[in-house]
């Protein structure tokens, strides 16, 4: 339900970042998402189009990076891999651990065209 | 909160950005800017211009959550009941339609503004800081923002709260934490709440619920509540009493606190820094 308004906020973002660049057009995005950030990267894709009708991402790609879950131990000091219901130590069970990759909502890379000048 | 300092960057996702990462690296012919925007920025700024409001006015804010029927409202009217005498209480409900809940608790004595979401399926920040307008906070001590019921999207909008506190009612069953984790990795406190009914759905382990909960690395405490007997409120009082007052030490000092949904952006800022 929410993906539609945090493609609007990601073409926001992106549209900031564009004119900074000088840019005509973007061309791509890539967005991290891990599985415990509480967002769909499948639901984002499918709004995506919708939210960049009438901007400068207009027609762009939008790339979901899936992020892997990965927890550090505070027992045994370990990481390892984990799934989003269980994030215990995969070496020594132990459920005291900190989370360290698998819950981010990021805008990691923007392609996109500069505006050509003229001489 | 912090598009620049790069504290979405995390040990796990460093590699991607490294020279010679794959995010590093321009295509050919186009060009490619890396950047690490967290996309809920716009949301995280507006919910830090709320918990700076609610630390001026020495305000502590609990937002709760639950899946709808779980007891939200019954709780707030019991705890109502049982500290209006020595805080003043407020109340924001959200709900998508009616102002049922904010009538309930009203009729407590205690000011409450219903948002009415429409189709929205969680508060964010700014339905939250457009109902403080409605509030005189200098005359609040305790702010519950009693969230919409629905186990997903509120667990990834802060709203500004100090504290989270997740729900969880007896007749949902025990495996609820590991269905919906990200709501409930996000609690500071679980209440396991209608456990008068336990005698009759037997099949609920409260044990089950704590290790389904630990499984999701939360240390938060796991309390069985029922608002119809009023022993078992006791340890919910306790706490919250405890946390007004770790508030208002930390008011004093000048520091504040974010639910623990958000420990690990907190302490990498410091690390970027």
């Amino acid at each position: 339900m929410h993906e539609l308004s945090i493609c609007q906020a990601l073409i926001d973002q992106v549209e900031v970042l564009a004119r900074e660049q000088r840019a005509r057009r973007v061309l791509s995005l890539v967005v991290g998402v891990g599985p415990l950030s509480g967002v769909e990267g499948r639901l984002l894709k499918q709004a995506y189009p919708v939210a960049a009708a009438g901007t400068l991402a207009e027609g762009s790609e939008l790339d979901i990076e899936d992020r892997p879950i990965r927890v550090h131990c505070k027992s045994c000091g370990e990481d390892s891999d984990a799934t989003a219901n269980r994030l215990v130590c995969a070496f020594c069970g132990d459920w005291r651990t900190d989370l360290i990759s698998g819950d981010e909502l990021v805008l990691t890379r923007v392609e996109f065209v500069r505006e050509q000048t003229y001489v | 909160m912090c598009d620049t300092c790069g504290c979405n960057i995390t040990r796990g996702n460093q590699h991607l950005i490294a020279p010679g990462g794959k995010l590093h690296k321009t295509e050919q012919g186009n060009e490619a800017l890396s950047v690490l925007k967290n996309l809920l920025s716009e949301n995280d700024h507006m919910a830090a211009h709320n918990r700076e409001h609610f630390d001026r006015h020495g305000v502590f804010a609990v937002n709760l959550m639950s899946s709808p029927g779980a007891g939200k409202t019954s709780l707030l009217e019991a705890s109502v009941d049982a500290l209006s005498d020595r805080y003043r209480i407020a109340v924001i409900e959200g709900d998508l339609e009616t102002e049922n809940d904010a009538q309930r608790i009203r009729s407590r004595g205690v000011e409450a503004v219903q948002i009415t979401t429409g189709s929205a399926c969680h508060l964010d920040a700014h339905m939250v800081h457009d109902a403080l307008h409605q509030l005189k906070l200098e005359d609040v001590d305790i702010l519950f923002i009693e969230n919409v019921g629905n186990l997903v999207c509120p667990a990834s909008f802060d709203l500004g709260q100090h504290r989270n506190v997740t729900l969880l009612s007896v007749p949902e069953g025990d495996d609820k934490p590991s269905k919906y984790p990200v709501i409930f990795r996000a609690a500071d406190l679980v209440a396991l709440t209608k456990v008068d009914l336990l005698p009759v759905l037997d099949d609920f382990s409260t044990q089950r619920a704590c290790d389904n909960v630990r499984a999701l690395a939360n240390t938060s405490p796991v309390l069985e509540l029922s608002v119809k007997q009023s022993d078992t409120m006791e340890a919910w009082l306790e706490w919250l009493d405890q946390e007004v007052e770790y508030h208002r030490q930390r008011c004093q000092r000048g520091e504040t606190l974010q639910p623990r949904i958000q420990p690990d952006g907190a302490r990498l800022h410091a690390l970027a820094t």
